[in-house]
């Protein structure tokens, strides 16, 4: 009789308590939760994501927003945007959640060696990216520049604020913010992030390109990088968020034309996907 | 500054990129260059608007006046970019304020001066209308984008 394959899938269906070792509120819908491995063995690479699971509520995917290599404890940043959401938000240090994972493509940091890295982020965005800019950091004399551009709604929707300005105040890295609106105790860029990018100097021809946020800042970014600078879609990678559930390729929830964001994606460069954002309800 | 050093400045600019060295000339005739300390009012929202700008260095706020005390920034300008079109259509108003948020130096063009060569020669009128019609849609289209949810429902 053929025996069942099932096992290998029901493990990797089966979250792992993580302990909650604290949270941190960083906007006013937005937290971060730190999170402790059991043995303290947990490894990722920057642009992946987990499964996350509020006991007896439901299960989000989450993006990593720690670094890969130096800390022991796992940082997931979260907003408050449903049930599940909110009951991450309401857990305290000492508290479980339930973690499946890492899963997903990751940002292409390897490939990327040798290169400008161009990163940019709009919202909570940034979360996502984060990984990818402390690698960059940690790995500094495998990048040419490294950029990092961040567009928010106002002032006060600034995610990692202190960290971006303490990457502001170096000299390896430039770091440029604007928001869509303010007053005048803002002495910082207003306008969409699409226009930092003529700001800075990056080698278009020898870029790398990773951008995350919304799916129209996602795709005027890539449009402006492409046209306006002559940018190669297939050196522009975008994350993309569909409802998942499963999140290894069996479910079919994530689909998004022919690809499966928790398996292909969720980083796919923008000759890969650019296509599919121009049809409606994909 | 003689109009030779205005005229090199101008040529490093891309906006200017490409024009030719006659019209170059009659631009830089018009042309002066201007530095503000940080926190200046360039121009103000309604006042008559009699010159147009281009930023060298520093950055400028664009700002609306909303209420009695707010003003709301609409937009930022900086290195490269050109400053205020309320000098080009009647009845020449700014319908926004410049203000600075660093010490910033711009060239400033003489508005009356440079609708008057405009007109005389359609040729370097139609290029420079070409040229600020591209800024126009430009930041149109900024605009638009941040009407909309820009940085909204993601991950």
């Amino acid at each position: 009789m053929e025996t069942l394959t099932e096992p290998a899938v029901i493990d990797q269906m089966t979250p792992i308590p993580f302990k909650v070792q604290s949270v941190r509120e960083e906007l006013s819908h937005t937290f971060t939760l730190e999170l402790e491995p059991p043995n303290g063995d947990f490894s990722f690479q920057p642009g992946q994501f987990t499964m996350l699971y509020a006991f007896g509520i439901g299960e989000v995917p989450i993006s990593i927003s720690s670094s890969a290599t130096r800390e022991t404890t796992l940082l997931q940043t979260i907003r408050r945007t449903g049930a599940v959401t909110h009951a991450l938000g309401t857990l305290k240090s000492g508290d479980y959640v339930g973690i499946r994972g890492p899963y997903g493509r990751p940002w292409p940091m390897k490939e990327a060696k040798g290169r400008d890295l161009l990163i940019i982020g709009g919202g909570i965005g940034l979360a996502p990216l984060r990984p990818a800019i402390y690698h960059a950091l940690e790995n500094r004399a495998d990048y040419e520049r490294v950029v990092v551009l961040y567009g928010t709604r106002t002032p006060d929707d600034i995610l990692f604020e202190t960290e971006l300005r303490r990457w502001g105040d170096r000299t390896d890295i430039t770091t440029l913010i604007t928001v869509d609106a303010a007053d005048r105790g803002w002495y910082g860029a207003v306008g969409v992030v699409t226009r930092l990018i003529g700001r800075v100097g990056f080698d278009p021809l020898n870029t790398t390109a990773m951008v995350c946020g919304p799916e129209i800042m996602m795709t005027v970014t890539a449009e402006r990088l492409m046209e306006g600078y002559a940018v190669a879609p297939e050196n522009i990678y975008v994350t993309m968020e569909r409802n998942m559930k499963c999140g290894i390729g069996v479910c079919g929830h994530c689909q998004f034309g022919s690809k499966f964001i928790c398996t292909d994606g969720a980083v796919f460069s923008y000759k890969e996907v650019g296509h599919l954002f121009d049809i409606k309800g994909v | 500054m003689d109009i030779d050093t205005l005229m090199t400045t101008l040529g490093e600019q891309s906006f200017f990129a490409g024009l030719r060295p006659e019209h170059m000339v009659v631009l830089a005739s018009t042309a002066e260059e201007v530095e503000y300390g940080g926190g200046v009012e360039i121009f103000e929202e309604g006042g008559h608007a009699d010159a147009a700008y281009l930023i060298l260095e520093g950055a400028v706020a664009l700002e609306l006046h909303v209420s009695h005390r707010a003003h709301h920034i609409v937009q930022t300008l900086h290195e490269g970019e050109v400053l205020g079109w309320g000098w080009l259509f009647p009845p020449h108003r700014w319908s926004f304020s410049a203000r600075t948020l660093e010490p910033t130096k711009v060239v400033r063009f003489d508005a009356v001066q440079l609708r008057a060569a405009w007109d005389s020669d359609c040729e370097l009128g139609y290029e420079m209308m070409k040229r600020f019609a591209e800024v126009m849609t430009s930041r149109l289209k900024a605009t638009r984008l941040q009407l909309v949810d820009f940085y909204g429902n993601t991950h």
